[in-house]
Formats: structure tokens, C-alpha cells, sequence
């Protein structure tokens, strides 16, 4: 449905986006991953229409963004970081204006109105005037003026930036209920927000393309490693001859130590953590905590973006 | 067209919506009617077309002012806020855009130009003149201002902030106005070139003596077309930039 070919973006002689190639299916919550810089927000912009590209195509069901840039925008929604927002309007004269403006007549948004009202969790808020709404309805209400017009594509960038954890949450179920009728490309640095939204990662790494696929395909990809931090009862000697002794182990380290507990830092060469359990407990050393020393896009996200393993 | 109407009825509606427009339609009634009571109508006797002949005179000052205030915020604003990615990601073509932006302000100065049609009327009650002459100078007026609109729009477009607009266009309406000055120490052909572009002697005087001037119609249009023009160019290479 959406396909991207071989994307490149300059600003002056900087290359912003470089060579970027993917598609992406319909209703598919699709996650763009990358440090601050890395062309994130670039790629959204020209796939959105907002910039040319310097090189390459997007085509939405076949119709070319260059070649008919009218047409192609009316398949997208777009919500850039900050929304765009007519504030001296009320809610639902605002749909209405940015509806029509998207080549629908009055009747076609008077009947729209409810479920996109719905969708974006907007009940009691249609006769508000903008400016009185709080940071998260006013993203609400830029969410909604990018579906409101059934748009094939919505592309949202960084949807939760300046949310509080309540409104996070909430956006979270926004963002998913999207995905019912229309494909949904979000861009965020927050691993944890990509890992919870959405189905497949494209991960930007200064405007390359380095990796694609769903977080568990991701972490099979680039085989991450096995990182556990443990909470045992016993001497800190016991511990340590207990690690020297195994070969699965490829790392560790004591954090600390402290009233017969012992923190420690494992990491192993491959998914052996029953067993080495097992053989903790086999050599009298109690196992009080056990938990992944880091989540595995995390581990994914640094390993590509140090460029150890792209 | 459509959508050209769309981005016009929502800058109409802007204007009647905030204090700005207000402010600018008050601002205007009242310099209008300060300069027409001392200047227009003197104690000595005078006769009624040289009385609206100045009125005419005052008012283009006020209605080119006017225009540029108005549309210095047409396209910067929308910039400043970050709203222009509304328009920009709609599917309207930028030549629709301006179009709409600039007959939304059109339209609102059009409002406020004919808000001061009560002077004239006192003119011809009190006095002796003809309708016609009236209407030609408002058509005159109408012309100018939307010049001074149209080039108040490119200087939005290029600029970053409504100020930096308001100083852009003002700059490009002396800078247009000033025409006749340059043409006097110039020699042909470049004097008659300058001469023909100047705003408001050649081709605004005609309309305050209630001629109607078919060259200066068709100047005051290509001075739109040309402006709006530049503005289209300006905002389709923002997505180049």
C-alpha cells in the first residue's frame, strides 16, 4: 500500500535521509526509531508531502507523491509534534474547517464527526474552544484533524511528547484504535512508546535505514545478548567462584554487596538462564531477585546506533 | 475554487473574530474622518469635487497602510504557529492558498474602504457631485488597495514573523509608490518605465477625479497577479528548501 523507494533528502549538501527503502501494509502501526537528528522526522515530512524528496518516491496505492502531489494528499493525516491548530476555533468548527478542506462537503463531516469524536477520546470537548483545551485534548484534537477525512495513511510525530503518564496511556489506545481503519506511522525516541505501539520498528540511524521488522524479529536479527542482574544470598567469594566456573557466562561483575545479599551483573552467551538457576540453587546460593538488565530494543536500539551491529 | 473560498471565508472570519481587525476598520474610519473634517472641509468656499478629490487623496494613504497590516499575517502567522502544515498537507495547491488568503483580506478591506462611503455622501448631499465620480474613486481605491494587499501577501510569505512581513511589504509599497520621484531624475526610456510603475501618481489621480482609467485597471491587476504570483513561488519552494 505505501511504498518508499530508495528515499534521499538533502538539506544543502547534508544528506538528512539517505537511500531510505521500505513498504508497509494496511492497517499496520508502524514505529520510526532513531536518536535525536538521525532523519526521523525528515522522512515523515516528505512522505507527509511537506518536502520533496531530493531523490527516490512514495507512492500510496500507486499514486506518486511527485507526480500527483494533490491526489496523494488527500490519502494522508498528518500531526507534527506541535499541533496545528486553529486555538481561536471550537473543536468541532475546527474539523469542520480542516474537513472541508480536505475535499469533504459539511453533510460528509457532520456524519464523521461522531466516530472520529470517538476514536480520539474528545466527548464533552466539540463546543470547547481550543485555546481553553489542555495539552493532551489539544493533541487529541490534531490527531483528529489528521483522520478526519479517512486518510489511507496517518503519520504522527512524536504523538506523546509533552503528555503526562495518564495522558500517555490514553494516547496509547488512540493511537491503536487507529490502526482499524488506516496504516499509522509514528515517530518517537521513547523505545518503551515504539515497543507498546506498534507492530514493526524502522530504525534511523543518521538517515539510513539500519533495521526493520517487529521487536522480536529484531532481537533474533541482531541475536542481543543475554543480560540479567541477580540478587543472591551468599559470600561474595562463593558468587564469584560460582561465575568463574561456567562457560555459558561471557561477562560478569558484583555491583554490591551488602547484609549477606550479593548484587551481581550476568551476562550470558546464550539463553541458558533455567539452567544456571538451576545450578544456583545447586550450589547453596539463594536466588532472591533475577530480572533483565535491560529491555531488549533497548539493547538493539544501542547496539545500532553505536553502529556495532547495522 | 473551492477550496479557494474556503481559506478566504476562514481569513474573513478571522478578522471579524479578533480584536486585530476590529482595531485596523476603527483605526481607518477614524483617520478618515480626522483628515476629511480638517483638511477636506474648510471654512473657505470650495467646490464639491475638489472637496472628494481630497477625500480620495486621504483615504488611499490610509486604505495602502491598512492593506499591508492586514496582510502581514496572512502566511507569517500561519508560519509562527505552525498551523501552515495544515494548508501545506491539504489538497489544495499553494496557487489556492494565496489566492484565498489574499481575497479573505481583500474582502475585509474592501469592508472597511466602503465603511467611509458616509463622507461622500455628505459631499453630495451638502454639495454637487455626481455618483459616478464617487464610484470611480472607490473602484481607484479598491485597486490600490488590493495592490497593496497583494504586495503585503508576498512580503508574508517571505518573511518570518507578522513584523518582519509589515516591514517587507511596507519597504516594497514605498519602494512602488516612490516610482514618480526616481522618474523625474531618470531619463527615458528607464524614467518611463518608473513612471508607469509607480502606484499612485499616474494611475491612482486619474480615479480621484472621477475618470476611469482603463491602463491603470489593468496595471493595478498585473500588479496583483504579479505579487500573488511571487508569493505561490515562495510557498512551493518551501517544500524544496
Amino acid at each position: 500500500m505505501i511504498e518508499v523507494q530508495s528515499l534521499s533528502r538533502f538539506y544543502g549538501t547534508h544528506r538528512a535521509v539517505d537511500d531510505v527503502t521500505f513498504s508497509v501494509g494496511e492497517n499496520t502501526v508502524v514505529g520510526f526509531l532513531g536518536l535525536n537528528g538521525a532523519g526521523k522526522t525528515t522522512t515523515l515530512k516528505v512522505i507527509a508531502g511537506l518536502l520533496t524528496p531530493s531523490a527516490g518516491s512514495v507512492r500510496i496505492d500507486g499514486v506518486d507523491m511527485t507526480s500527483a502531489s494533490v491526489d496523494f494528499r488527500k490519502r494522508i493525516g498528518f500531526l507534527p509534534e506541535t499541533p496545528p491548530l486553529y486555538t481561536e476555533m471550537t473543536v468541532t468548527d475546527f474539523l469542520m474547517h480542516v474537513g472541508q478542506l480536505r475535499g469533504m462537503t459539511r453533510d460528509q463531516v457532520n456524519e464523521r464527526l461522531p466516530d472520529v469524536i470517538s476514536r480520539c477520546q474528545l466527548e464533552g470537548q466539540e463546543q470547547r474552544v481550543i485555546a481553553e483545551l489542555s495539552h493532551g485534548f489539544r493533541k487529541r484534537v490534531g490527531i483528529a484533524q489528521a483522520i478526519i477525512h479517512r486518510p489511507k495513511l496517518v503519520i504522527l510525530d512524536e504523538p506523546i511528547s509533552g503528555l503526562d503518564p495518564v495522558q500517555i496511556v490514553e494516547m496509547r489506545k488512540v493511537v491503536q484504535n487507529l490502526a482499524t481503519e488506516s496504516t499509522v506511522l509514528v515517530s518517537s525516541h521513547i523505545l518503551g512508546e515504539i515497543s507498546q505501539t506498534c507492530n514493526r520498528i524502522l530504525v534511523l540511524v543518521d538517515g539510513r535505514l539500519v533495521a526493520d521488522g517487529s521487536e522480536a524479529e529484531l532481537a533474533a536479527r541482531f541475536n542481543t545478548g543475554h543480560a540479567l542482574l541477580l540478587t543472591l544470598t551468599g559470600s561474595e567469594d562463593a558468587v564469584k567462584a560460582f561465575f568463574e566456573g561456567r562457560d555459558d557466562v561471557a561477562t560478569w561483575s558484583v555491583d554490591r554487596v551488602e547484609a549477606g545479599r550479593v548484587r551481581a551483573r550476568v551476562d550470558l552467551k546464550t539463553d541458558t538462564r533455567e539452567a544456571m538457576v538451576a545450578d544456583l540453587v545447586k550450589a547453596g546460593l539463594g536466588l532472591r531477585h533475577l530480572e533483565d538488565a535491560q529491555d531488549e530494543l533497548e539493547e538493539i536500539f544501542m547496539d545500532l546506533t553505536r553502529g556495532g551491529k547495522a | 475554487m473551492r477550496e479557494t473560498l474556503l481559506v478566504a471565508r476562514r481569513e474573513l472570519a478571522t478578522y471579524l473574530n479578533t480584536t486585530w481587525g476590529w482595531v485596523i476598520l476603527a483605526m481607518v474610519l477614524l483617520i478618515d474622518g480626522l483628515l476629511f473634517n480638517a483638511f477636506a472641509l474648510t471654512e473657505a468656499p470650495r467646490y464639491s469635487a475638489d472637496v472628494l478629490e481630497d477625500f480620495f487623496f486621504f483615504s488611499s494613504g490610509t486604505t495602502m497602510i491598512a492593506g499591508v497590516l492586514l496582510s502581514m499575517r496572512l502566511i507569517a502567522e500561519e508560519r509562527q504557529s505552525g498551523t501552515l502544515v495544515l494548508l501545506e498537507t491539504a489538497p489544495v495547491t499553494e496557487a489556492q492558498i494565496i489566492l484565498g488568503k489574499f481575497l479573505g483580506a481583500f474582502g475585509f478591506l474592501a469592508v472597511i474602504t466602503l465603511a467611509t462611503v458616509y463622507m461622500p455622501i455628505l459631499i453630495e448631499v451638502n454639495g454637487k457631485i455626481g455618483w459616478e465620480q464617487i464610484a470611480t474613486g472607490y473602484l481607484g481605491l479598491l485597486g490600490l488597495g488590493a495592490s497593496a494587499v497583494a504586495i503585503g501577501t508576498f512580503g508574508s510569505a517571505l518573511a518570518r514573523n507578522q513584523l518582519s512581513a509589515a516591514v517587507i511589504g511596507a519597504v516594497m509599497l514605498v519602494m512602488m509608490l516612490l516610482g514618480w520621484l526616481l522618474a523625474r531624475i531618470t531619463e527615458s526610456p528607464i524614467s518611463d518605465v518608473l513612471a508607469y510603475g509607480a502606484l499612485f501618481d499616474r494611475h491612482f489621480q486619474p480615479f480621484m477625479r472621477g475618470r476611469v482609467n482603463t491602463e491603470s485597471i489593468v496595471f493595478y491587476t498585473t500588479v496583483v497577479f504579479a505579487f500573488l504570483m511571487m508569493a505561490t513561488h515562495v510557498l512551493q519552494s518551501r517544500r524544496q528548501a
